[in-house]
């Protein structure tokens, strides 16, 4: 048979109920689960550095550096999972030269560059600058060139100076607060405002995306911090650990009241929609949701974090706790994303029936595409912390 | 002022300038003329070829088939749809041949069951079960189905 009768056999398959022909295939893949996934990950990251920054919390100090550092390696490639999703992906500048105001994704593009260029870029070069100064005196070859334009020419060392970079890289952490939480707001804001799926529709959309990218932000801040230490074989500062575990813990318990108060309000309301999604929770989305996003996302690493509130077992195993959690996290806010973005897509808008989507290994929006851009981050991480190692820094 | 913010300020002066000129020079020429698209999309879009010519051309040279399938069910559908465009065919009808969709998913792609169609709007049939041995115009005349070949 030819192919396209063969797919539609295929996809039929899948086809429970009914559903409108145009929903057969969902539009918006793995890719676009990424997408709120990354720039979640950064603002919460960012989130961290700032409160460490704003509270001055000691034990917080040595992740504040790492994270930023981590915060802009996947900023910067926050938005590729949605430019390899374009049918033409070397148009995406488009949006922003003609951009119009009624666009979600234009505006997300100006959100995104105020972030990434105002905040997060000046940020890291405030804090950079001095040792910038300092590198490219000591060292040769191109390397001192390299710190050296990487000075902008600002090479005053001077207390002075020093003064500056601190005033001015603290007034850009407050006005980086509101921003974090505009830019990742601003991708919850554009699946809840999309008023024809009720899955989606939701003023509390931002503020979930919002808690989830926080929590996510700092279940990767502590991944990396370990990693690190255990790539350079440093012993891990417990303290730290802690407290990046208490904070973890308090925002995880306000995302889950936020999402559950979400699911409740449906519950209570049960409109003409109810019927349907909760045929989806309770069956194409069982496991995402309420095995990897409910159970190991979030009751596991709640029920460790909150014992560990009065109950402190030995380093070593509380070591392996938080790592393991970490990753729990992650995995469970991941599947937050997917939940949110496959799980709209997957009921008709007839409320009458559902499909079925298909994560193709290769190909544009395969499971390979969705893996290299995860990778990337980590790489540009790597190339950051051997350029700017955190660990040379001047104390001041 | 201090010298990071001079420096800064520099920086950003030449980012935003590169922007601007970016954006001055790759905007579209006839942009913004009528709204928010280029003008010209207009008329490159009315410049095309029309390729579908309609079912009144082919009666010029096909008026019996044309008669023909006004009696049956098929009543309705362009030839084109079958056929493909046929805008080099009623120049040239001797070099320019139309497609003949003899094969069994021609007919599927309006006639193939589909949980996503209306059985209302159109009678489906399940290609996989429908007298599979043979092509559907082995029994079905194309032009008005409900008779059938011998
Ligand atoms: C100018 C007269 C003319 C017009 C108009 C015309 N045809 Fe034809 N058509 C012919 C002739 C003559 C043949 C036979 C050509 C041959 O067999 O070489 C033919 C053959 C065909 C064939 C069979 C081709 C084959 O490979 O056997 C099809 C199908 C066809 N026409 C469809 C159409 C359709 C559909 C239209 C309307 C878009 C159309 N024709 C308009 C003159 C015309
Ligand atoms: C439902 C699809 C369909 C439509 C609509 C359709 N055709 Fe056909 N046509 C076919 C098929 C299939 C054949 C091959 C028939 C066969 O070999 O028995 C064919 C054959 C032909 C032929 C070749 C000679 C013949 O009679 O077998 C001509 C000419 C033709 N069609 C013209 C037309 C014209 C003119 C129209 C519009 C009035 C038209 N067709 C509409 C499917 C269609
Ligand atoms: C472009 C879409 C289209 C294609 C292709 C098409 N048909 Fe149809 N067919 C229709 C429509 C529309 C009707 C009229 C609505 C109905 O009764 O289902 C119809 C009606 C029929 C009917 C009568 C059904 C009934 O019970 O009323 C038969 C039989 C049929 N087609 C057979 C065929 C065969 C055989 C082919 C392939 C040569 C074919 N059709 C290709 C659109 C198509
Ligand atoms: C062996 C001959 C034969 C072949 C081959 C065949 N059909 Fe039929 N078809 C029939 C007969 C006889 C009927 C009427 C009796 C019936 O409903 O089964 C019919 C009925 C239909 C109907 C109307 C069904 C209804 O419920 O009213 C459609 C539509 C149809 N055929 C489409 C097709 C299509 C599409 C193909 C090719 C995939 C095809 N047929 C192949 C003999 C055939």
């Amino acid at each position: 048979m030819d192919p396209r009768y063969e797919a539609l056999y295929e996809a039929l398959k899948n086809v429970h109920g009914y559903i409108y022909p145009n929903e057969i295939s969902l539009t918006w893949s793995i890719l676009i689960v990424e997408y709120p996934y990354i720039t979640g990950l950064v603002a919460g990251a960012f989130i961290l550095a700032s409160l460490n920054r704003v509270f001055k919390i000691k034990a917080l100090e040595p992740t504040y550096i790492i994270s930023l550092l981590t915060a802009f390696a996947f900023l910067l490639v926050a938005t590729m999972p949605l430019i390899s999703h374009l049918g033409k992906p070397l148009r995406f500048w488009e949006i922003m030269i003609t951009p119009h105001s009624t666009s979600a994704m234009a505006i997300f593009g100006f959100v995104y560059l105020w972030y990434l260029m105002i905040v997060l870029l000046l940020e890291i070069w405030f804090d950079y600058r001095y040792d910038f100064v300092i590198w490219s005196r000591e060292k040769k070859g191109v390397m001192k060139y390299v710190y050296k334009i990487l000075t902008l020419g600002a090479m005053g060392t001077s207390e002075k100076d020093l003064k500056w970079d601190k005033k001015i890289g603290y007034f850009i952490t407050v006005v980086g607060i509101p921003s974090a939480f505009l830019l990742h707001g601003y991708v919850g804001f554009i699946f809840g405002s999309v008023k024809a799926n009720p899955w989606w529709s939701s003023v509390m959309m931002p503020v979930i995306f919002l808690f989830s990218a926080m929590v996510s932000g700092i279940a990767l801040v502590l991944f990396v911090y370990m990693g690190i230490n255990f790539i350079r074989k440093k012993v891990q500062n417990m303290p730290t650990l802690d407290s990046i575990g208490k904070y973890l813990f308090y925002i995880l318990i306000i995302d889950f009241t936020l999402e559950s108060l979400d699911q409740i309000h449906r519950i209570y309301e049960a409109n003409e929609s109810f019927e349907i999604i909760s045929m989806l929770v309770s069956g194409k989305l069982f496991f995402t949701l309420g095995i990897m996003q409910v159970t190991v996302g979030t009751l596991i690493p709640l029920l460790i974090l909150g014992l560990f509130q009065f109950f402190k077992p030995a380093d070593k195993i509380r070591k392996i706790a938080y790592f393991i959690i970490s990753i729990f996290v992650l995995t469970g806010v991941f599947f937050m994303r997917w939940n949110v973005v496959i799980g709209g897509q997957l009921f008709s808008k007839s409320l009458h029936g559902f499909t079925t989507y298909n994560l193709g290994f290769g190909g544009q929006e395969g499971f390979l595409m969705a893996l290299f851009w995860m990778i990337i981050p980590f790489g540009i991480l790597a190339f950051l912390l051997w350029l700017l190692p955190p660990w040379k820094k001047t104390v001041h | 002022m201090p010298q990071q913010i001079k420096k800064l300020l520099i920086v950003f002066t030449i980012v935003f300038g590169i922007f601007f000129i970016i954006k001055y020079a790759l905007k579209p020429k006839s942009f913004g003329e009528f709204g928010h698209y280029r003008g010209l999309a207009i008329i490159e879009n009315e410049n095309k070829q029309v390729k579908y010519v309609g079912i009144e051309a082919c009666n010029e040279c096909h008026d019996d088939i044309v008669s023909y399938k006004k009696e049956g069910p098929h009543v309705n559908l362009q030839c084109e749809v079958c056929h493909g465009p046929g805008y080099l065919h009623i120049q040239d009808p001797e070099t320019n041949k139309l497609i003949i969709p003899s094969k069994r998913e021609n007919c599927g792609i309006c006639h193939q069951k589909n949980a996503a169609r209306s059985e209302n709007n159109i009678t489906q049939v399940d290609l996989k079960e429908h007298n599979v041995e043979n092509k559907c115009i082995d029994c079905h005349k194309s032009h008005n189905p409900y008779e059938f070949k011998d």
